[in-house]
């Protein structure tokens, strides 16, 4: 029996470990291949695993060609700029929603339920359009266009109102707050850790987004790096070390992120991506 | 009499501060999402010229033309490969994964902050890795495979495999995102219901069929409705993974990936209007099978 259990928690650790291999190869694979030369990237008699000296030429030569600082930059103010929106507005649409009774509710609710089920692609002509004709192209406010409100994060807060006890809002009202008051002192406080969720969830989504940012910002010191390394790539498309090292460098500032708050990422998937 | 008019004073209020909370984001969803929709379909009745020029009114013609071209139908039908080779297996692992750490398990963090990895790392980048890694001269795979005596495969060139690279890379990025999912919904289960099975003798793979499988399936019918959503608008790793030369684009290229080039690189915003109508009305239709199907499957107890 006792031994029975010992090898069924061996084979256990041993899928994890094999899993847990393919999950980190591509991003030991992407390490290594950056400090290569790309002589030595394609030499196949001997195969290469580890660069005979570590080399900083891919690095150098790619930030010659993108001004990383800049990327950085632009990524940053459309993470920043997205989360603010986010949750701002869906912290107050979702307590409307999920707190107060009104004429229209519903009817408006159904719009936020209307728009969560239909795939954005079907915005997206329009929406450039729209960010064309009003000459913003190329701007971080067309970066930032489509993330100015979200049905998804409404949804998400408006759940999270509605797990609220009552008793908390008749004790606010008994001691004379009005509604608005209400709601900034006594309730959005409580919702913290879905705003949080809220916030991770779009930070992620807005780092991760390739076809919006590939359509409205097609200048390099106006992108953001998901687009900047599709560039990149068109144009040199065999010079792995160098598309390696691009990658590496768009790739490491998120996982740091990742690395030190990952008990929120993890959290705030689970609960965003759980309530839907 | 007074508190009938306190009564409306408290409605009137909630009226006024409800619509005041809720006028960005409606005014916000209307004008992005709401006009959008309408603006799509209208658009998908005109041939648009190069360059938005030459917005000339066809009809119904764009419909025409989609329904009769076989490239087309081949997207529809690549897309669905590839959901069904991504959905199946991404959520299989996932489950699998996550049930190991829901037990007695040492370094469960660890295990999950790798799994998860993959989803903080920008889709451009992991498509570019992976291409690298297929590569079929000097990529890793490759020469793993000739070292063991193999010969190398054109991972992404064939046209006959390459719809499953690319659910592989799809596969391995989305997870830890599943697991993630599974893990929050396993956690609910109450650890008693496996002590009993346990006294009763159940071993751990009827204890998942009996208990697990059930209590789960809500979180399982979430994760597929979204995944299935999810893999029928792939296009990050097509657009990345595929040079325009590449043989087998052909048989991998996805409607989202015909959208964008027929609305973005040729300028025919219309035809992509029409085929974005065709995207909507097959996850819609796909959609309303699972809600129905679900009565079958789900246990919401």
């Amino acid at each position: 029996m006792d031994k029975n259990r010992k090898i069924k928690s061996g084979i256990i650790y041993l899928i994890l470990v094999i899993g847990s291999v393919i999950m980190l190869v591509p991003f030991l694979w992407m390490f290594l291949t950056a400090f290569k030369s790309t002589s030595e990237a394609t030499q196949m008699n001997p195969f290469i695993i580890f660069p005979t000296v570590w080399r900083k030429e891919a690095f150098l030569s790619v930030v010659s060609k993108m001004n990383f600082l800049r990327l950085y930059w632009n990524t940053l103010l459309l993470i920043v700029e997205r989360v603010i929106c986010a949750v701002l507005t869906a912290t107050m649409a979702g307590y409307a929603f999920g707190r107060l009774h009104f004429r229209g509710k519903n009817l408006a609710f159904s719009l936020v339920l209307f728009q969560m089920m239909v795939p954005s692609q079907i915005f997206i002509i329009p929406q450039y359009l729209m960010v064309s004709r009003l000459g913003m192209l190329n701007t971080s406010f067309g970066l930032l266009f489509p993330g100015l409100v979200t049905a998804f994060g409404t949804f998400l807060l408006r759940q999270a109102y509605m797990g609220l006890p009552s008793s908390l809002e008749e004790a606010a009202r008994l001691d004379g707050c009005n509604i608005g008051q209400t709601f900034l002192y006594v309730m959005a406080p409580l919702t913290k850790s879905s705003m949080v969720a809220l916030g991770i969830f779009t930070a992620l989504f807005g780092f991760k987004e390739l076809m919006w940012p590939l359509v409205v910002n097609t200048e390099q010191n106006t992108m953001p790096l998901s687009a900047a390394l599709a560039k990149l790539q068109g144009q040199f498309e065999t010079n792995y070390p160098e598309l390696m090292a691009a990658s590496l460098l768009a790739c490491i500032p998120m996982i740091i992120i990742y690395l030190i708050f990952q008990k929120q990422f993890i959290e705030g998937i689970a609960t965003s991506g759980g309530k839907l | 009499m007074n508190r009938k008019s306190k009564v409306s004073r408290r409605e009137r209020s909630e009226f006024l501060w409800g619509w005041l909370f809720l006028l960005p984001t409606m005014a916000g969803l209307i004008i992005l999402n709401i006009i959008p929709i309408f603006q799509t379909i209208y658009q998908s009745l005109f041939k648009t010229g190069a360059f938005g020029k030459g917005n000339v009114f066809i009809g119904l013609d764009n419909y025409g033309q989609l329904f009769s071209d076989g490239t087309v139908w081949q997207a529809l039908w690549n897309t669905c490969k590839y959901a069904l080779v991504e959905v199946p297996f991404s959520i299989a692992i996932a489950l699998l994964i996550a049930v190991f750490l829901n037990g007695k398990i040492r370094g469960r963090s660890i295990w999950r902050t790798i799994y998860f990895l993959p989803m903080v790392a920008a889709p451009a980048a992991v498509a570019m890795v992976w291409r690298w890694l297929y590569n079929s001269e000097f990529g890793l795979l490759n020469h793993i495979l000739r070292g063991m005596g193999f010969s190398g495969v054109n991972w992404i060139s064939n046209p006959n495999i390459a719809f499953i690279s690319v659910a592989v890379v799809g596969i391995w990025s989305v997870i830890g995102y599943n697991m993630v999912l599974f893990f929050a919904g396993l956690q609910e289960i109450p650890r008693d219901y496996y002590e009993a099975a346990q006294i009763d003798g159940a071993d751990g793979i009827s204890q998942f069929f009996t208990i697990t499988l059930p209590l789960i399936s809500p979180t399982m019918f979430f994760v597929t409705v979204t995944r299935v959503i999810g893999a029928m608008q792939v296009f990050d790793s097509i657009y990345m993974m595929m040079g325009r030369s590449n043989p087998a684009l052909g048989k991998t290229q996805s409607l989202v990936y015909l959208f964008y080039k027929y609305s973005f690189i040729e300028g025919n915003k219309g035809y992509g209007s029409s085929i974005v109508m065709l995207l909507l009305l097959v996850i819609l239709l796909i959609t309303v099978i699972q809600m129905f199907c679900q009565k079958k499957w789900v246990n919401y107890s």
